[in-house]
Formats: structure tokens, C-alpha cells, sequence
């Protein structure tokens, strides 16, 4: 769509940030509440000559997004709970042949079938620790149609940048909300292409453990493989080649976070000023949880608000700076209770409260909001 | 003729110091997976020479098991080797997005028809242009002889005393899912392998290739029991080289000629197996499509 404002819902907002960052490749299959970014995605692809493919199943998206990938495209799939479940073993294969390749996942009610289509935020721990082995994932999460669009974008950037797969941990609620949309003119909003894959490397035969991407066809002789490896993609289970690897995979994600740090995309906060609680919460679930903070506030009571806009790598030595005086902290999540422990890993003396909500629906503010003014009165 | 040419014209040391990477072997001894490299790169090298492939345009990608490594890491060119039963899907993706390449798919039996037979239907019915070549071996052979969808009935596995499972056709299947190529050999049939794979990796659409192989570690020991016919000096001569007994299993008897290449039969059971090009047909293909609407003007 052209650069101007647009009300549209958080799915077509997301698969239009895609477009914009440079996305030719989408691979996918049919779910709620994804659904809406696989339709945009499928409308608008072939006019920017792209590639919408829909597959059998989601593990086969998987594959054919990481396999677009290393033929020099930038790729994406989009896909809710189940759908995700079934990625993981792939997704697995991306982290280890540090391939950049984008997953939504339009959280939803589990588990199982669950609530299908009610939004959840119950895959945060699987963004984290779903496919076996050790990962250390990227992983963004929007609270507005505008965040849906922005943040599809940054995926790319940091997908592209540190050679590895991102991810956009949506839910249901912002996937079907409808609001404005800003899509800023072509190249005002930052765009990231992938480092190129040159021979003028020291050890040009290497193609791991390095930012550029190689790609297929230019007669590299690639050899890329989910078993552990050398550099140069030879199989190799020498312990210290695959520490190496392993080591490199969570260098990058801490070098992601510290940059995620400075261009202010780990986490927001707001009423911090000599607040004695803190709300923190992050994608749909913040926003009652802000409105909650807002009223309390006009109710004299000081409660401060931080948002998680990346969930992976968790912002703990930020956080915990913000936090290091606070005496309370509520964490808001459409879960029964995850992110509250990483939370709770960095709290020093805080007592950590769960507000949790399952059931395919969002909070109530007002629930938020006696739960915090319940503990302030204590 | 120098000692070390072949009936094909060129020297071993032409095809391994082009197409192969200086890397040892993990096969055992007697397998049939060398066999199926050596006919890939003489198909591979007759197309080059031929100018109908470029070499920096094959990309091989392989899942898991014995069959995947055929090409990661032997052969030099691009190579993706991919996660249990997803080579295709893979496969797809690569394809798709640089329609240039010349994808070949190797996989097994267990890998292609059982984890993965889900991607290798849908492949074959969008006409995805890649040749998938399918080492029937029987058997899980990595894993250790389990029973596998292609097993013989009645044999013993190490999963199943007595396999109750009927083997799987996978040639038919391609023909139902809609394959536009559909082959079957076995690892005895040397040159049409090759002829064939140098049809069907300029085939413009899906192309399948079957090849029965020997696994002399693990079928040869369900196979000795319904060989029957072995005199006991036979047996014995089976037992020391499974691989190359299996191997004579493995020919058949002449019926005729279809579609331009000779058709065979052999048995392994009771019910003979056909070898030859089932089906070589056109239509159009997914990319086909893809790039078609292209030219759709859209409200951009």
C-alpha cells in the first residue's frame, strides 16, 4: 500500500510492514487468528513480484521459508499456537544454520485446539524454549495495529543484521483490531538488506559463525547442514566446534539485545517518578494494564507502567534498573503466569504479583486496577 | 582401454576431482548409496557437458537417514541437508524463490514416504520443477533395521518379528499424486539410471525416481530368510557378501520397452515389482502460476 494512514486490522498492518522491509517469499498455511496477514500476504506478493506459497502444513512453511532464505530472499510465515508447535523442529534448523527468516505467531487460547481464534499469550516461554537444543531467540511483541506493522519491519532488520531467524509474537486481540495505520513514504523507515556474502573473507570457505549470508547458485559450493559443524558447513561433532557454534548463536542474541537497548525497542516505561508499585505487561494485555496505571494515577495513587516491546532477549539488566527501588510489582499477561518469572529473576526485594488471565480474553482494566489498589492498601 | 574407465567413457578420477568432495565414505560396505552418486554425477556431468545444466545451478538437499547423505557432504555444489522427512519442503522454498536452480531432492524410503510422505504427494501434485530420487532401501538402515512403510511382509525387523505391514508402492502413489515423471530402478540398473536422471533433471515439472538398493547391514538379513531358492553354498556366499547377493535380487527379467527406456520385473516377493519410466508428461508448473500473476495489475 502507498505511503498514508490507513484503518486496517493488525494482520494486514503486519503483512504490509513485510512488503515494505523487503519481504518476496511467504510460505504458509491457513489458521486463526494468522489468517488475515496469509490473505495479505497472498494479495499482495505477486504485485511486487513475489512469492505466496501455500503449503500442506506448517512444518513444511518452515522448511520452505528457510529454504527461500538461502536462495537470497527474504522470508516469512505467519501461524498461531498449533501452527507454531509444529515449527519448532525447523525453527530449530534456522537458529543452528543461522539462517534470517521472520515467524508470527498470532498467539491463542491453548493449549491444544484451546479457544481457537480467542487471543492468549500462553507461547511466550515456547518463543524461548520450544525446539530442542540451545537457542537464544529474538523475539518482538506489538501491542498496536501501528507496533504490528513497525515491528513485522524491525524482525526483518534484525533478522537480516545478526543472520537468524526473529520472531513477532502477536496475539489474537491485535491481529483482529482494527486501528489507524501510518505506512511511512519508501526509505523513511529504516530498512536493513542482508549482509553480503563476499570471498574477500580471511577464511573465505567459511560460511558460519560470520554475519553474511551466503546464498545458492553462486557456486560457493555451500554445504549447509542441522547437524553440528565446522565453518565451513563440513559435519563435525568435535565438542569444541559445536560449542562454538552454540556460543555464537547467544553472542549474537546478547549483541541483539544491547542494540535493541539503544534504539529503544526493549521496553518502554512511564509514571516511574517515585512509584512505590510497577505494572509490567506487554502486547494486548498492556493495554488495560496502561489504562489501569492511568486511573489509579488520577486516583492518587502512584503506580508506575513498564511495556516489554521484545520479550527474547528478556531486557533484564534494563529492567532491573528501572526496578531496583520498587517494592511491588504486577505483572499483567494472558497466561497463568509466565513471563512473571523472569520478572521475578530480577526483582530484588520486590514482592512479584502474578495477575494472570486465561480464557481467551483480555483483562478487564478494572480487574487490574483493585488488584493494585487491593495491595496498596495493605 | 585404461584399467580405471568405466563402459561410460571417463575415468573415476574426471567425475570424483569435479563432483566430489575429498571426503571419506560413511557407507558400509557393499551399499548401493555409492552407486546412486556415481550414476548422479555422470548424469550431472553429461548435462554440463551438454550445456543443459550449469554446475553452480545444482543445489542437492536431503533430509535424514542413510539416503541424505549421498549428497552432504560428497558432492561438490550446493548441498541442503534438512530435518527428518522435510527435504521437499525445503526444496520448495529454494526452488520458488530462484527458479535458475536445479533442485534434486535425495531421500528414503522411512525419510521421503513415511515422516515425509505428506510433502512428497503435495510436491508432486503442485508439479514443483526439482527430481526427487528415492533410495528404497527397505528398511530404517541409520537407525538400525526397523521396519519401515516399504518393508517386505512377514519379514523380521529389529521392531517386528513378523512386519505386518503391507509395503507401500511408491511409484503408483507418485502416479496418483500426479507426478508429470515417474521412474523406478533398482541400484542394478546402472545406465538407465542414468539416462533417466538426465531426463528427468531438465524435466520441466515434478520428476520421481525410485531406486531399490541394497542395505547389506540390515535388509540383507530379513532378505536371506525368503530367498529360499539359495542352495546352502549360496547362503553361505550371501552371508559374506550380502551386498553384492542383494545386488543379483535386485535384476530382473526383460518385459519390454515403454516410453522409450526397457521395462523389467523383479521379485522380492510373491508379487513382482515393475522397473522402467511409468509417465512423462507436461503441465504447467506452480512457478508457472507464481509468476503469472505477475502481470495481474493489482490496487497497489
Amino acid at each position: 500500500m502507498k505511503a498514508g494512514l490507513y484503518f486496517v486490522d493488525g494482520g494486514i498492518a503486519c503483512a504490509e510492514g513485510a512488503i515494505y522491509a523487503g519481504c518476496r517469499f511467504f510460505a504458509g498455511y491457513p489458521i486463526t487468528p494468522a489468517t488475515s496477514i496469509v490473505e495479505q500476504m497472498a494479495l499482495r506478493l505477486p504485485q511486487v513480484k513475489g512469492y505466496y506459497v501455500q503449503m500442506e502444513d506448517e512444518l513444511a512453511s518452515m522448511a520452505a521459508i528457510i529454504g527461500a532464505s538461502w536462495s537470497g530472499g527474504k522470508t516469512m510465515t505467519a501461524t498461531s499456537g498449533p501452527g507454531f508447535s509444529l515449527m519448532q523442529e525447523n525453527l530449530g534448523y534456522a537458529y543452528l544454520t543461522e539462517t534470517p527468516v521472520v515467524v508470527v505467531d498470532a498467539q491463542r487460547s491453548g493449549p491444544s485446539t484451546g479457544q481457537a481464534t480467542m487471543p492468549g499469550q500462553q507461547d511466550v516461554m515456547q518463543a524461548r524454549y520450544g525446539t530442542h537444543g540451545d537457542i537464544a531467540p529474538i523475539a518482538f511483541c506489538p501491542w498496536s495495529v501501528q507496533e504490528m506493522f513497525d515491528f513485522t519491519i524491525h524482525a526483518f532488520n534484525y533478522a537480516e543484521k545478526f543472520r537468524t531467524p526473529t520472531l513477532v509474537m502477536a496475539d489474537g486481540e491485535i491481529c483482529y483490531m482494527r486501528e489507524p495505520l501510518t505506512i511511512p513514504k519508501s526509505s523513511a523507515f529504516p530498512v536493513l538488506n542482508r549482509n553480503r556474502f563476499t570471498k574477500s573473507h580471511p577464511r573465505p570457505e567459511e560460511i558460519f559463525l560470520r554475519y553474511e549470508m551466503p546464498r545458492f547458485g553462486d557456486g560457493h559450493n555451500l554445504l549447509v547442514t542441522g547437524s553440528a559443524h565446522r565453518p565451513n558447513g563440513v559435519r563435525d561433532y568435535t565438542p569444541t566446534f559445536h560449542r562454538a557454534t552454540i556460543e555464537w548463536i547467544f553472542k549474537k542474541s546478547q549483541q541483539a539485545g544491547q542494540a535493541l537497548f539503544e534504539e529503544k525497542l526493549d521496553l518502554e516505561a512511564s509514571h516511574l517518578d517515585s512509584a512505590e508499585s510497577v505494572v509490567v505487561s506487554f502486547g494486548a494485555a498492556a493495554r488495560p494494564a496502561y489504562h489501569a496505571v492511568q486511573t489509579a494515577q488520577k486516583n492518587g495513587v502512584n503506580v508506575g507502567f513498564v511495556r516489554l516491546k521484545t520479550l527474547w532477549p528478556f531486557p533484564e539488566a534494563h529492567l532491573k534498573a528501572l526496578l531496583k527501588d520498587i517494592q511491588r510489582i504486577f505483572v499483567v499477561e494472558m497466561n497463568m503466569g509466565m513471563m512473571v518469572h523472569e520478572v521475578a529473576r530480577i526483582a530484588c526485594q520486590a514482592d512479584v504479583i502474578s495477575i494472570p488471565k486465561v480464557a481467551g480474553e483480555v483483562h478487564d482494566a478494572k480487574e487490574i486496577l483493585k488488584a493494585v489498589m487491593e495491595a496498596d492498601a495493605v | 582401454m585404461n584399467k580405471s574407465e568405466n563402459k561410460l567413457g571417463k575415468p573415476q578420477e574426471y567425475y570424483r576431482e569435479r563432483y566430489l568432495r575429498n571426503l571419506p565414505t560413511a557407507f558400509c560396505a557393499g551399499c548401493g548409496n555409492g552407486t546412486i552418486l556415481n550414476c548422479f554425477v555422470r548424469a550431472v556431468d553429461a548435462l554440463i557437458q551438454d550445456k543443459q545444466l550449469q554446475h553452480q545451478n545444482l543445489l542437492s538437499v536431503s533430509g535424514i537417514g542413510c539416503s541424505a547423505w549421498i549428497p552432504s557432504p560428497h558432492f561438490k555444489g550446493d548441498t541442503l541437508h534438512t530435518t527428518h522427512g522435510r527435504a521437499i519442503a525445503f526444496a520448495t522454498g529454494a526452488k520458488i524463490m530462484n527458479p535458475k536452480l536445479q533442485v534434486t531432492v535425495f531421500t528414503g524410503d522411512g525419510d521421503g514416504a513415511a515422516i515425509g510422505g505428506n510433502h512428497l504427494i503435495h510436491a508432486a501434485r503442485r508439479n514443483i520443477p526439482m527430481t526427487v530420487i528415492l533410495v528404497n532401501n527397505l528398511n530404517y538402515g541409520m537407525t538400525g533395521g526397523q521396519s519401515a512403510p516399504t518393508t517386505p511382509l512377514h519379514v523380521q525387523t529389529s521392531t517386528y518379528p513378523k512386519n505386518p505391514e503391507t509395503p507401500f508402492d511408491l511409484s503408483q502413489l507418485m502416479l496418483g499424486a500426479g507426478a508429470t515423471y515417474v521412474a523406478r530402478w533398482t541400484t542394478y540398473y546402472v545406465n538407465e539410471i542414468v539416462d533417466t536422471l538426465k531426463e528427468a533433471m531438465i524435466h520441466p515439472g515434478f520428476s520421481f525416481i525410485e531406486i531399490i538398493s541394497q542395505c547389506p547391514t540390515y535388509a540383507a538379513r530379513f532378505l536371506t530368510e525368503f530367498q529360499t531358492s539359495l542352495t546352502p553354498k549360496e547362503q553361505e556366499q550371501f552371508r559374506r557378501q550380502p551386498g553384492a547377493w542383494m545386488l543379483k535380487a535386485l535384476k530382473g527379467k526383460k518385459t519390454g520397452v515403454a516410453n522409450g527406456h526397457p521395462r523389467y520385473q523383479i521379485t522380492l516377493q510373491e508379487k513382482p515389482i515393475d522397473l522402467g519410466v511409468f509417465k512423462q508428461e507436461r503441465r504447467p508448473t506452480l512457478i508457472d502460476y507464481l509468476q503469472g500473476l505477475w502481470n495481474n495489475k493489482g490496487d497497489a
